[in-house]
């Protein structure tokens, strides 16, 4: 077992609002660790819409959504976070000190006393192609990733889509694979030109086959995938396929935090109005994955969130210590955390 | 104004009457059209507002941009008549306009 990181603040979610609860909670000295499903920070913003503008930020007429995500990170860069990314919170357990373990997917072990779910819309998981029967398939036959390119050595690989991660398991399991079919429901790829370049030349020397059209059945029995049916333009075509790799793309889910004894509201975490806390003492939800009366997903209630939650964590971290109000304009202490003073 | 007819996938018709300058998406959700998700808010970043448009309309309304053929290697059932209803805008050329939900979204 791994060894556990001690921290303040355990954060689920690094998307705006978990950024900017660092902020807050680090003006009140509190440590934060966040985690996040995704590869990089920004969550929403940096995986949905990087290059959108946002209107609605205080003080910013327009900001790409990237934009503000470097720039949170900019701002809390002086309270040195701890990130983990590429990892699911798989569970959550409270010890007898009244602090929380928080474990990852890949058993990375955290401990603090506060948890904060700043989770979104949940975590981006791999959209499921909506093809009849698919479920039986998976994980025997049909992957959403590639783990071990050995487990695709020697079969007859179909991959579906028309993006980088699609082109660039092609070309990377074209050597290995039996066969390989490629299938997009178009002519016209999202993937890097050259990516595509290299595929059109290896299907010009036979190395593997380009299929435009939509898997819309597939055929095999007891989760062993042997065909799969494409509709293209001339038709329905039967591809052999023991192994399929579709790209759809990412879907948000709520995931394990269903399962924490949360008190939940369509899919979202109960929370007060005064700390953003849930019905379990320590934990608290900021962002657009809470619910309280009149709750708005902007990112800016979000921030608003956060401050507030802060008070509260501090709290609980930091028992019998008087919190003085401060702000950052006239205080010197919290300048001198910032690094301006 | 315009006047927009959505049909839901068990055929069950809703009119509406869609200001100029919405999106055919918007006007779905506000008027509770099943089948309509719009998971990401009509940032054209998910393929949940996905929609055929009536054969006659095609032409009005237009083929989509590179961004939203992107999108819409995402979604069930694509046709040559789909598209992402958040990047229709309406307009008064599009009074009478009928889409058709598809039977799931992605």
């Amino acid at each position: 077992m791994a060894e556990p990181v001690r921290t303040d603040v355990v954060i689920i979610g690094a998307g705006p609002v978990g950024l900017f609860a660092v902020f807050e909670l680090g003006l009140l000295d509190l440590k934060c660790h966040l985690i996040d499903i995704l590869d990089r920070p920004g969550g929403q913003c940096a995986e949905l819409y990087p290059e959108k503008p946002i209107y609605d930020i205080p003080a910013w007429p327009t900001i790409s959504a990237q934009g503000l995500v470097d720039r949170l990170m900019e701002q809390i860069a002086p309270f040195r976070p701890g990130f983990t990314f590429n990892r699911m919170v798989a569970g959550l357990e409270k010890l007898e000190d009244g602090s929380f373990r928080v474990t990852t997917d890949e058993g990375e072990i955290f401990e603090a006393p506060v948890v904060v779910v700043a989770a979104g819309g949940g975590s981006f998981q791999p959209k499921r192609p909506p093809i009849p029967g698919i479920e039986a398939f998976e994980g025997e036959s049909i992957f959403y990733s590639v783990r071990r390119m050995e487990e695709f050595r020697g079969h007859d690989v179909l991959i579906v889509g028309g993006g980088d991660s699609a082109l660039d398991w092609t070309l990377n399991l074209q050597p290995l694979a039996r066969s390989m079919t490629l299938v997009h429901r178009r002519p016209e790829f999202r993937a890097a030109p050259d990516s595509v370049n290299k595929m059109y030349a290896l299907q010009e020397t036979g190395g593997l086959e380009f299929q435009i059209g939509q898997v819309t059945a597939l055929k095999g029995e007891g989760g062993r995938l042997e065909a799969a049916v494409v509709k293209g333009p001339d038709g329905d075509v039967e591809i052999a396929a023991t192994r399929m790799l579709p790209f759809f793309g990412l879907t948000m889910k709520l995931g394990p935090i269903a399962d924490w004894g949360l008190n939940l509201h369509e899919n979202l975490i109960e929370v007060d109005t005064e700390k953003f806390e849930s019905n379990v003492p320590g934990i608290f939800a900021i962002g657009d994955i809470n619910w309280y009366p009149g709750k708005l997903k902007l990112i800016l209630s979000g921030f608003h969130e956060a401050a507030l939650m802060s008070q509260a964590a501090k709290r609980i971290v930091s028992p019998g210590e008087r919190i003085v109000f401060q702000y950052t304009t006239s205080s010197t202490k919290l300048q001198k955390k910032l690094g301006v003073a | 104004m315009a006047k927009i007819t959505y049909v839901a996938f068990d055929g069950t018709r809703f009119d509406v009457e869609a200001e100029d300058g919405s999106t055919v998406m918007e006007n779905a959700i506000r008027n509770g059209v099943p089948g309509i998700e719009a998971e990401c808010g009509g940032a054209c970043a998910c393929a949940t507002c996905h929609v055929y448009v009536d054969e006659a309309w095609t032409d009005v309304v237009g083929e989509p941009e590179a961004m939203e053929e992107d999108m819409l290697d995402f979604a069930y059932d694509v046709r040559p008549n789909s598209r992402l209803s958040c990047q229709i805008r309406v307009s008064d050329a599009l009074d009478g306009l009928v889409v058709t939900v598809p039977e799931r979204q992605g």
